[in-house]
């Protein structure tokens, strides 16, 4: 009885929180109210409902806030005491992606600077060590380390996609943007940037077949692949003759460039390096011109201005000092462009671009199955971080399904029509409607009416919103199955509706939907995927951040889809065993067996 | 104590009850002592049935009164919803009422032992063990000691009929209604069901029957309800009714039976 009880109590809390974002999306209600509302009726539920705004709330407090909770008070001066103490021994901090779980979470703080990127695609901005040590590494968390080192304050990243960088900002996901922003009039009058660390041009490359390519004008009428929404794009697209081809990462495109997709790409000059050099063997051409000036600027939360201008301080500092140099030098990423910029008339570099040599004698294409093999055992830890994200969502958004669809379809079975009527119109609209489309609404759009969701309960209650309106049908064909004078003889013995829905029907339906549920569960598992697009790096994700950083689509492909067959297995094995368990009053059906 | 005053134990008043505007039962009036076996016949159609129905609230009567020990279903105004005093005052009335079906109903999910503890349990809160020995006893009564760890499907409709009636019993009603308890059954097992009811009978169990069984009726029934078109045509002693009806209608109803021993 104790667990009937808690289980009312939370499927009440489901409720109220589904009540409270269905009644804020209509009426502009922002949480707190709700949980007050709650409040006043009935104490227990309120409880839960308070918990989760609170939780809510902590995942997003305002970055420009400078006033704390006690809680987050407490949290920071921990970080602050890990920052004194590597501080003083002089020591650079050392992250591993495994601090990409669900940084976006983390409140804002002095302490800490929190900045978006795009790990996807992200050499030689941002990029794990190809040490194996998991390190985040790359020229511009090198800078970001010097400012942070410089500010006292801890470097804290948030993943991303690229082309939510700025959303993100805004949304208040972090203190800044990294990863080429390009300074462009447009783009200033909307962001706040940083002085530029670095000035790139564009790098146009072609594969040997393509002999006639020597300079930018001759890819008037060819297909030329660009990233979206990027300085290329417009470049090309004012040329007006161009075939252009746009993708969101870069190894795509030179993967087409390679395949013959494509006749040449259009990139900024570190990605064109990165990704283009190690493939020089595989055909590969450099064009030697030079392509415009791209500035390169950090994104600054407009909510902060006193940080912007430290930041700059900063800069400016680096630059005079030749710690800036050294660092764009050490990734091979000096050029005249910067120079001018800079002010420093050496347009030669001084030393060797170490990380570029060592990044294309990394990532030579590996000979002999057994250096593969290692490669995959080396992806194992992070990719079974992503499984294991993978799982959480999936599990917490099918408790919140069932949960959901089982008050969905009681209401709509057994309650008054008016009732009935909303959870036939909840049904129809979520399962009318992409689930993207809802994630995207959850994540970025309801903050503007005040509901600000951490990442990992975004995903959450997307999905489990979005499997409840489906876990509703199965648990209505369920109780059709369940023939009426069930209903009847129960309420006959005293039970009231609620009682006999609870212990005589719904333990009957169970077992009619458990194959359908279980079917729903496996696709969950891989409908999970779509969270990547609010920040989070789940399995799927994984699997383009490994597979464009080795350019190893093929292989990293079925590893990933043995991971996800691995996942989903064991939950078909379980949903088989009580599904024979639930039918042993019923005649041996031989089916049932298998 | 209080003086005794002789009041029947179940008193229905001027019934009315229709389905879209079609009338099934008409102004229905009765009254039934504690310990009475009291069988309703009466064509297919007539509404036994939904007179029977009416008595536990699971139909909810247009019009008139239902009193059953002590608890009182009215409703004066067909055209006012029944509001939820009435239908909580319906499910009070279900506690006090236990009900057997034509169908064979016990929940498929149970054996039958948790089938008869499960009411006593979640209604009345009694602890498991106090149901658990309740339901034993129960079943030994019917007859089905042995087979309590059995699922429903195992068992034959006599048996399964058996253990609605413990199933009902196990509440602990003032009245036990039966619906056509013995239709969907092979002839074979009709009498193990008929021999449940006539014990509870001896024990002075209050019982109403819709029956077709009509040497049941005869044999066992304190007395009759003859019914025709929604209407209570004849109440009469058992023998009565049988060997001298005073309506036309019941003479012609109980001629389909002549030439069958009763």
């Amino acid at each position: 009885m104790k667990n009937t009880r808690y289980l009312t109590t939370v499927l009440f809390a489901l409720l109220a929180l589904a009540a409270a974002g269905l009644g804020g999306a209509a009426f502009g209600q922002v949480p707190e109210d709700a949980a007050a509302a709650v409040a006043e009726t009935a104490p227990s539920e309120a409880v839960e409902q308070q918990g989760i705004a609170d939780e809510s709330a902590a995942a997003t407090v305002d970055s420009t806030e400078n006033s704390q909770s006690g809680e987050d008070a407490e949290a920071a001066s921990d970080e602050a005491e890990d920052q004194d103490a590597s501080a003083e021994e002089e020591e650079e901090e050392i992250f591993t992606d495994a601090d990409f779980t669900d940084v976006s979470a983390v409140p804002a703080s002095p302490d800490i600077l929190r900045y978006g990127v795009d790990l996807e695609g992200g050499l030689p901005y941002f990029l794990d060590s190809w040490d194996g040590s998991g390190r985040l590494i790359g020229f511009e968390q090198e800078i970001i380390e010097e400012i942070c080192r410089r500010l006292r304050r801890k470097p804290v990243p948030v993943q991303i996609g690229w082309d939510k960088l700025i959303p993100g900002l805004e949304r208040g996901l972090y203190d800044m943007a990294c990863e080429g922003q390009e300074i462009t009039p447009e783009h200033e009058e909307v962001v706040a940037f940083t002085v530029p660390y670095y000035v790139t041009g564009l790098q146009l490359c072609t594969h040997e077949r393509n002999r006639d390519i020597q300079r930018l004008a001759d890819v008037a009428g060819r297909r030329v692949g660009v990233l979206k929404a990027s300085f290329s794009y417009d470049l090309l697209a004012e040329m007006g003759n161009v075939r252009i081809a746009t993708y969101e990462t870069e190894v795509n495109g030179f993967d087409d460039l390679i395949n013959g997709r494509l006749d040449a790409v259009l990139f900024d000059q570190p990605v064109a390096l990165y990704y283009g050099k190690p493939r020089e063997a595989e055909g590969i051409r450099f064009i030697d011109e030079e392509i415009g000036a791209v500035k390169y600027g950090f994104v600054v939360d407009t909510r902060q201005p006193e940080l912007l201008e430290q930041i700059n301080a900063i800069l400016m500092d680096m630059r005079e000092s030749g710690q800036l140099r050294a660092i764009l030098e050490r990734w091979g990423l000096w050029n005249p462009q910067t120079a001018k910029e800079f002010g420093d008339p050496d347009i030669q570099p001084r030393t060797e671009p170490e990380m570029l040599n060592a990044w294309v004698e990394h990532s030579r294409p590996i000979s002999g199955l057994r250096a593969r093999i290692d490669r995959y055992i080396s992806f194992l830890p992070m990719m079974g971080r992503g499984a294991l994200l993978t799982m959480e969502v999936s599990i917490l958004a099918m408790v919140l399904a069932i949960a959901l669809g089982f008050v969905l379809a009681t209401i709509r079975v057994y309650a008054p029509w008016p009732l009935a009527m909303l959870s036939v119109l909840y049904i129809e609209i979520i399962r009318g409607t992409p689930v993207l489309i809802q994630l995207y609404f959850i994540f970025y759009g309801l903050p503007a009416i005040g509901i600000k969701l951490s990442p990992l309960v975004a995903g959450v209650v997307g999905l489990g919103l979005n499997y409840a309106a489906y876990e509703a049908e199965n648990y209505r064909a369920g109780f059709a199955s369940v023939p009426h004078t069930q209903m009847e003889a129960a309420l006959s013995l005293g039970m009231t509706r609620w009682q006999a829905i609870r212990h005589v029907i719904a333990p009957q339906a169970f077992r009619i939907v458990l194959p359908p549920v279980t079917n729903d569960f496996i696709s969950l598992l891989k409908d999970s995927s779509l969270v990547s697009v609010i920040t989070l790096v789940e399995l799927t994700k994984t699997y383009g951040l490994l597979a464009t950083k080795y350019y190893d689509y093929f292989g990293t492909g079925i590893m990933v889809a043995v991971i996800y067959l691995l996942l989903g297995l064991p939950f078909v094995r379980l949903a088989r065993y009580t599904e024979r368990k639930l039918a042993v009053h019923l005649p041996s059906t031989p089916n049932l067996r298998r | 104590m209080t003086v005794q005053q002789p009041q029947p134990l179940i008193e229905v008043s001027h019934l009315w009850k229709s389905y879209d505007g079609h009338p099934v039962l008409k102004d229905i009036s009765f009254s039934i002592e504690e310990g009475d076996l009291v069988s309703i016949i009466g064509a297919s159609g007539c509404g036994k049935t939904t007179l029977l129905r009416c008595l536990n609230g699971m139909e909810i009567l247009d019009k008139g009164r239902v009193t059953i020990a002590g608890v009182t279903l009215e409703r004066k105004n067909p055209e006012d919803r029944p509001g939820r005093a009435f239908h909580q005052k319906a499910h009070k009335l279900r506690t006090e009422v236990g009900m057997v079906f034509q169908s064979l109903n016990l929940f498929p999910h149970m054996t039958v032992c948790q089938n008869i503890m499960l009411a006593p349990m979640i209604v009345r809160k009694v602890s498991r063990d106090e149901a658990e020995s309740t339901a034993l006893k129960l079943l030994e009564k019917v007859g089905l000691l042995k087979h309590r760890d059995r699922y429903p499907y195992h068992l034959s409709g006599g048996q399964q009929q058996r253990a609605a009636i413990a199933r009902a019993l196990a509440m602990n009603p003032k009245v036990m209604l039966y619906d056509e308890p013995t239709s969907s059954l092979d002839p074979a097992l009709v009498e193990e069901v008929l021999e449940v009811m006539r014990e509870l009978d001896r024990e002075g169990m209050t019982q109403i029957v819709v029956t077709h069984e009509m040497r049941f009726a005869r044999n066992a029934s304190d007395y009759i309800i003859f019914m025709e078109r929604g209407e209570i045509v004849e109440i009469s002693d058992e023998d009565e009714i049988f060997l001298d009806p005073k309506d036309e209608r019941t003479r012609k109803f109980l001629g389909q039976f002549v030439g069958r021993d009763f």
